[in-house]
C-alpha cells in the first residue's frame, strides 16, 4: 500500500507528467490517423488556451467549475466515499443561487447578494447529497448508486420547476428571468481590464474558488473534524476504535461535499448565464471526478488539474475551429484519454518509475 | 561421507531494497530429521523459506535438493520436487470437504468423480501410515483448528512431500493441540519424511527438533544439535545477547475493584452467541491475565468492553459510575473519557492507521482532547512535541514522527500504540496481545511498562493467546473456553492445568469468579 518511499516531487509532478504524456501521444496519434498535424494541434489547443487574453479567461472561466466539482469529489474521497453525485449536487445548488438572486438582485447590489447566493447553493447541494450520505451511513446503500440516482431525480426536478413555477411568465423558455445587476458578479474584464480577458465569463467566483481550496486544506490537515474524516477514509475500523462515529462522518462529509458541488453553480449561474437555465451543468460535476483523481484530491493538485482540464475545453473549442477534422466529439476522446491515463491506469507507470528512483528496491513490489 | 542432505541452502542472499532480509545463508538439512528454525520476528526465516518454496527468488546462492542444485522457479515447481509446505494461516477452502481440500489443484483429470474416489483410496493410505485421522467428508469449517492443520499436512503428503516445511505451526493451537502435533511430526520422521519447523518458540524447539539453526538480522548465526544446547543458549543467540525469560516484578498489591463486569453477553453480527454471561473484576493495581485459545470470546469481550461492540446485556463499574452495557450507546471515545484505554489485538487493524505518520497516530483515539487543539484547528506543533516525547519515552526507533506508522517494525508499531494509550493514564487499561509479533527486546520493554502501570496503581486486564506471557505477568488468571469464563488461577498456576481448561476440559474445582477469589 504504502509509496512513501518516493520523493514528493516524483509522486506528486513527475507521475502525473509521465501519465499525461502518455495521454497526449496516443491523443496525438488519433490526430495523426485522422491526417492532421498532431504537433499543429498541440500548438493550436494551447494558444487557443493560454496563447492570448480572451483564451486564458475562457480557460480559468472553465477551471473555476472544475475546481468547485473537483474539490467536492476529493472531499468525499478523503472520508473514503465515492461522491459521483456533482452533477446533480451543482444542478440543484443552482437553485440556492437562483433564489438569492430573484429575490436580491433589484434592491441590494452584487457584493451583498454573494454571501447568500454561497450559502444557498452549498445548502442546496448539500441537501441534495444529504439523503444518499444518510442512507449509505445507516443502511450501507451504496453512496456510488444513490449518487448517480440522484442525478436523474435532480434532472428531472429542474426540468419540471423550470417549465413551471421557475419559468419566466409569459416565456416558452424553461429558464428564469435575467438577474439584475445585484444578481450578477463582476467579470475578470471589468475588475483588471489590463490583462484584456476580453469577453469571456470568468468572474470574481474564480477567488470563490480559490479561498473554497485553502478552506479545505485547512479542513482536512489541519481539523479535528478533518482527522476524523481521513481516518475513516484510511482505516474505518481504527476509526471506530479511535471513537470516531462513521453515520456522523459520512453524513458531514458528504454534506461537505455536496455542498462544495451546489457552489459551482455560483460561477456559472451568478457569474456567466444570469439566470436559471437547463443543463446548466454540463458535465462539470463528472469532469470533477477526474480532475479529483489526477489532483491527488489535494487542493493544490486540483486547481492545477482543473486548470488543464480549462484548457482542455477551451483549447478544444478552438482546436475542433481550426481544425474542422477535429470534430467536438474528437476533444472528448482527448479529455476521455486524459481521464483515462491519469486516472484509470494511474498505476499503469508508477511501479516502473518506482523502481527508477529506488534502484535497490528492485523487488519492492514482490515484497507488497 | 555422511548421506546427502536432504535439502542444501548455499550462500542464499535476498534483500528487499535496502533491507537484507536474507544474507549469505548456508544450511543442511538431514533427511529424516526435524530441523528448527529459530529466530525473532524480522529476522528472515519467513523470507528464507519462501525461497525454498518458490515464492521469492534468491539474489545470490544456490539450492540443492537431495544433492541437486535446482531452480525453484515458483511453489509448483517447489512441490513437484516433494517440498510441501503448512502454511500460518491454512490455505483451505472454508465449505469444501476435507477430500475435496486435499485434491484441490491436484486432480487427476477433469472429471472430479474418479479423481475423488482415487483420492479417497489414497487419503485412507495416508491417514493409516501416518496416524493423520481425519474424516475425509467432513466441511472444513466445522473442525478444530488442529484438525485443519493435520488436513493442510495431510494435502503435501497427497503431492508426495518428503520435506515438509512448517511455518509457526502451533500459533494457532492449545498446548494440549500443539503436543499432538509434534507427535504427528515424529511419526512422519520415522517414515522417513524431513521437517522444517520455523518458530520463535524457544520451547517448541527444545520439545521436538533434532536439531536447529538460529537466524538473527538476515543472518544464520548458528547450527546446533538440540540435545547438545539449552534455551538460554538459543536465547542468547537470538537476541544477541542474555535475556530475561521471566518479568522482574513485585507481588501485587492490589487495592479497590476499578473494573467490575457483570453477566456480560455479546452476541456476533452473525447471531452467534459469542461471550456468554461473564463476571469478573480487575482491582487497581493488578494485572488480570485471560488466557485461551483464539477465538474464544476473549476479542469480543475486549472490543465490548472498550466501546467498539454493542453487548445484549450486561453491566459495567467503572470509576464507581455503572453502564448498562445491554442498553449503552456508549462508543470508543466515551469509554476512553471515563478514563478506559484501550490496546488493541489487532494494531493494523485497528490499532494504527497505517498510511498516517506517527505523530498522527500518536493521538488517534484522543485527537479530541483540547491539548492538542488550538480553537478549530489541531495544534500540530503540540501534538508533535507530545510524539516527540513518547519516541524518546518508549525508545521509538527510527525516532522520527513525520515517518508513517507502516515504516516502523512491529515491535516499534506496538510502543507507539502502547505509548499512547499508557501517557494518557488510564485508570484502566485493556490490554490485547501486546506482543503479538514483537522481538524478544520490545516484549521485555512492553511487558516491563505494563508492570510498571501496574505498580502505579492502575487496573489491566490482558489478554493473550500466548501462555507464558499471561503466567508471567499476570496476578489472576481467568480462562476462557467457548465464551464463558471457565475457571480462575493465581499467578503460579500449572500450565497443564490451565492447558486443560483452555481447552474445554471441565473445571472440577470451578471458584466464584468475584474479585477477591484466591
Amino acid at each position: 500500500m504504502s509509496t512513501g518511499q518516493l520523493p514528493r516531487w516524483v509522486d506528486y509532478g513527475l507521475i502525473p507528467f509521465v501519465n499525461l504524456a502518455a495521454a497526449f501521444l496516443v491523443s496525438g496519434l488519433v490526430v495523426v490517423l485522422i491526417g492532421e498535424n498532431p504537433l499543429e494541434a498541440v500548438r493550436i489547443l494551447i494558444w487557443g488556451s493560454l496563447g492570448y487574453g480572451e483564451g486564458i479567461g475562457f480557460t480559468l472561466f472553465y477551471a473555476t467549475n472544475f475546481i468547485f466539482t473537483g474539490l467536492a469529489v476529493a472531499v468525499a474521497f478523503h472520508a473514503g466515499l465515492f461522491n459521483i453525485g456533482g452533477e446533480g449536487q451543482a444542478y440543484i445548488g443552482g437553485l440556492g443561487v437562483t433564489f438569492a438572486c430573484l429575490a436580491l438582485d433589484h434592491i441590494v447590489p452584487w457584493y451583498v447578494t454573494l454571501p447568500f447566493a454561497i450559502i444557498g447553493s452549498a445548502l442546496m447541494g448539500a441537501a441534495w447529497a444529504f439523503i444518499p450520505a444518510w442512507l449509505q451511513a445507516t443502511r450501507g446503500s451504496h453512496v456510488v448508486i444513490t449518487t448517480i440516482m440522484f442525478n436523474f431525480i435532480a434532472s428531472s426536478l429542474m426540468v419540471y420547476l423550470l417549465n413551471s413555477a421557475l419559468k419566466k411568465p409569459g416565456s416558452m423558455q424553461p429558464e428564469t428571468r435575467t438577474f439584475e445587476a445585484g444578481g450578477r458578479l463582476p467579470f475578470l474584464n471589468e475588475v483588471f481590464p489590463s490583462f484584456g480577458f476580453g469577453y469571456a465569463p470568468v468572474n470574481l467566483s474564480l477567488f470563490v474558488a480559490l479561498a473554497a481550496c485553502v478552506l479545505i486544506w485547512l479542513l482536512i490537515w489541519r481539523t479535528k473534524l478533518g482527522f476524523e474524516i481521513r481516518s475513516f477514509g484510511a482505516n474505518a475500523t481504527a476509526a471506530v476504535y479511535a471513537g470516531i462515529s462513521p453515520v456522523r462522518t459520512i453524513v458531514i462529509t458528504m454534506l461537505i461535499s455536496g455542498g462544495l458541488a451546489g457552489m459551482m453553480a455560483i460561477n456559472e449561474i451568478m457569474g456567466s448565464q444570469h439566470r436559471l437555465l437547463i443543463d446548466f451543468v454540463a458535465g462539470y460535476g463528472f469532469v470533477g471526478i477526474a480532475v479529483a483523481l489526477m489532483g491527488r484530491a489535494h487542493p493544490v493538485g486540483i486547481v492545477l488539474a482543473a486548470i488543464l482540464f480549462g484548457m482542455l475545453y477551451q483549447g478544444g473549442a478552438e482546436l475542433s475551429f481550426e481544425m474542422p477534422n477535429i470534430t467536438r466529439d474528437m476533444i472528448i476522446v482527448i479529455q476521455g484519454l486524459v481521464i483515462l491515463f491519469a486516472g484509470a491506469l494511474e498505476h499503469m507507470f508508477r511501479p516502473a518509475i518506482t523502481r527508477l528512483f529506488t534502484p535497490s528496491r528492485a523487488h519492492a513490489a514482490e515484497e507488497a | 561421507m555422511s548421506e546427502t542432505p536432504a535439502i542444501e541452502l548455499r550462500g542464499i542472499s535476498k534483500s528487499f531494497g535496502p533491507v537484507h532480509a536474507n544474507r549469505d545463508i548456508d544450511l543442511v538439512v538431514k533427511k529424516g530429521s526435524i530441523h528448527g528454525i529459530i529466530g525473532e520476528n524480522g529476522a528472515g526465516k519467513s523470507t528464507l523459506m519462501s525461497i525454498l518454496y518458490g515464492f521469492y527468488h534468491a539474489d545470490d546462492g544456490d539450492i540443492l535438493v537431495n544433492g541437486e542444485k535446482v531452480t525453484i522457479a515458483d511453489s509448483k515447481a517447489a512441490i513437484g520436487m516433494g517440498i510441501g509446505m503448512v502454511h500460518q494461516h491454512f490455505m483451505l477452502v472454508d465449505n469444501f470437504t476435507v477430500l475435496e481440500n486435499v485434491v484441490l489443484g491436484a486432480e487427476d483429470s477433469a472429471m472430479l468423480a474418479g479423481g475423488l474416489d482415487r483420492a479417497r483410496i489414497e487419503l485412507k493410505r495416508l491417514e493409516e501410515e501416518y496416524e493423520l485421522r481425519v474424516d475425509p467428508d467432513a466441511l472444513i469449517q466445522d473442525l478444530p483448528v488442529g484438525l485443519q492443520q493435520r488436513v493442510e499436512i495431510l494435502k503435501a503428503l497427497y503431492r508426495s512431500a518428503e520435506v515438509l516445511i512448517l511455518d509457526e505451526p502451533t500459533g494457532v493451537l492449545t498446548p494440549p493441540e500443539a503436543d499432538h502435533l509434534f507427535k504427528i511430526l515424529e511419526v512422519l520422521k520415522n517414515e522417513g519424511k524431513t521437517i522444517l519447523l520455523i518458530t520463535h518458540k524457544l520451547r517448541e524447539i527444545m520439545a521436538a527438533t533434532d536439531s536447529v539453526s538460529v537466524m538473527r538480522r538476515g543472518e544464520m548465526v548458528a547450527t546446533r544439535e538440540t540435545r547438545n544446547t539449552s534455551m538460554e543458549e538459543l536465547a542468547e543467540l537470538m537476541v544477541g545477547r542474555s535475556v530475561l525469560l521471566r518479568v522482574d516484578k513485585k507481588p501485587a498489591v492490589p487495592a479497590e475493584p476499578v473494573m467490575q463486569v457483570e453477566n456480560l453477553s455479546v452476541t456476533d453480527q452473525r447471531g452467534v452467541q459469542v461471550v456468554k454471561d461473564v463476571s469478573f473484576s480487575v482491582r487497581a493495581g493488578e494485572i488480570v491475565g485471560i488466557a485461551g485459545v483464539s477465538g474464544n470470546g476473549q476479542s469480543e469481550l475486549l472490543e465490548t468492553l472498550s466501546g467498539i461492540r454493542r453487548a445484549t446485556g450486561g453491566t459495567l463499574r467503572i470509576n464507581g459510575q455503572t453502564i448498562d452495557l445491554g442498553t449503552s450507546t456508549l462508543d470508543a471515545a466515551d469509554m476512553r473519557a471515563k478514563s478506559m484505554g484501550h490496546v488493541p489485538e489487532d494494531r493494523h487493524r485497528m490499532g494504527l492507521i497505517n498510511s498516517f505518520s506517527e505523530y498522527e497516530n500518536s493521538i488517534l483515539g484522543y485527537h479530541r482532547d483540547p491539548a492538542y487543539s488550538s480553537g478549530l484547528l489541531m495544534n500540530i506543533s503540540a501534538i508533535k512535541e507530545n510524539a516527540v516525547a513518547e519516541i524518546e519515552k518508549y525508545d521509538i526507533r527510527p525516532p522520527n514522527p513525520m515517518l508513517k506508522t507502516a515504516s516502523f517494525s512491529g515491535g516499534n508499531q506496538q510502543k507507539i500504540v502502547l505509548a499512547r494509550e499508557i501517557e494518557r493514564d488510564p485508570d484502566v487499561l485493556l490490554v490485547g496481545q501486546p506482543t503479538r509479533g514483537v522481538d524478544i527486546g520490545a516484549i521485555e520493554f512492553i511487558h516491563s511498562r505494563l508492570v510498571e502501570l501496574r505498580d502505579a496503581g492502575k487496573g489491566i486486564l490482558l489478554v493473550s493467546v500466548e501462555l507464558d506471557e499471561i503466567r508471567a505477568l499476570a496476578d489472576r488468571i481467568l480462562v476462557m473456553f467457548d465464551g464463558r469464563i471457565v475457571g480462575e488461577r493465581g499467578a503460579n498456576a500449572d500450565e497443564g492445568e490451565l492447558g486443560l481448561l483452555m481447552a474445554g476440559v471441565e473445571d472440577n474445582a470451578k471458584m466464584s469468579v468475584e474479585g477477591d477469589a484466591r
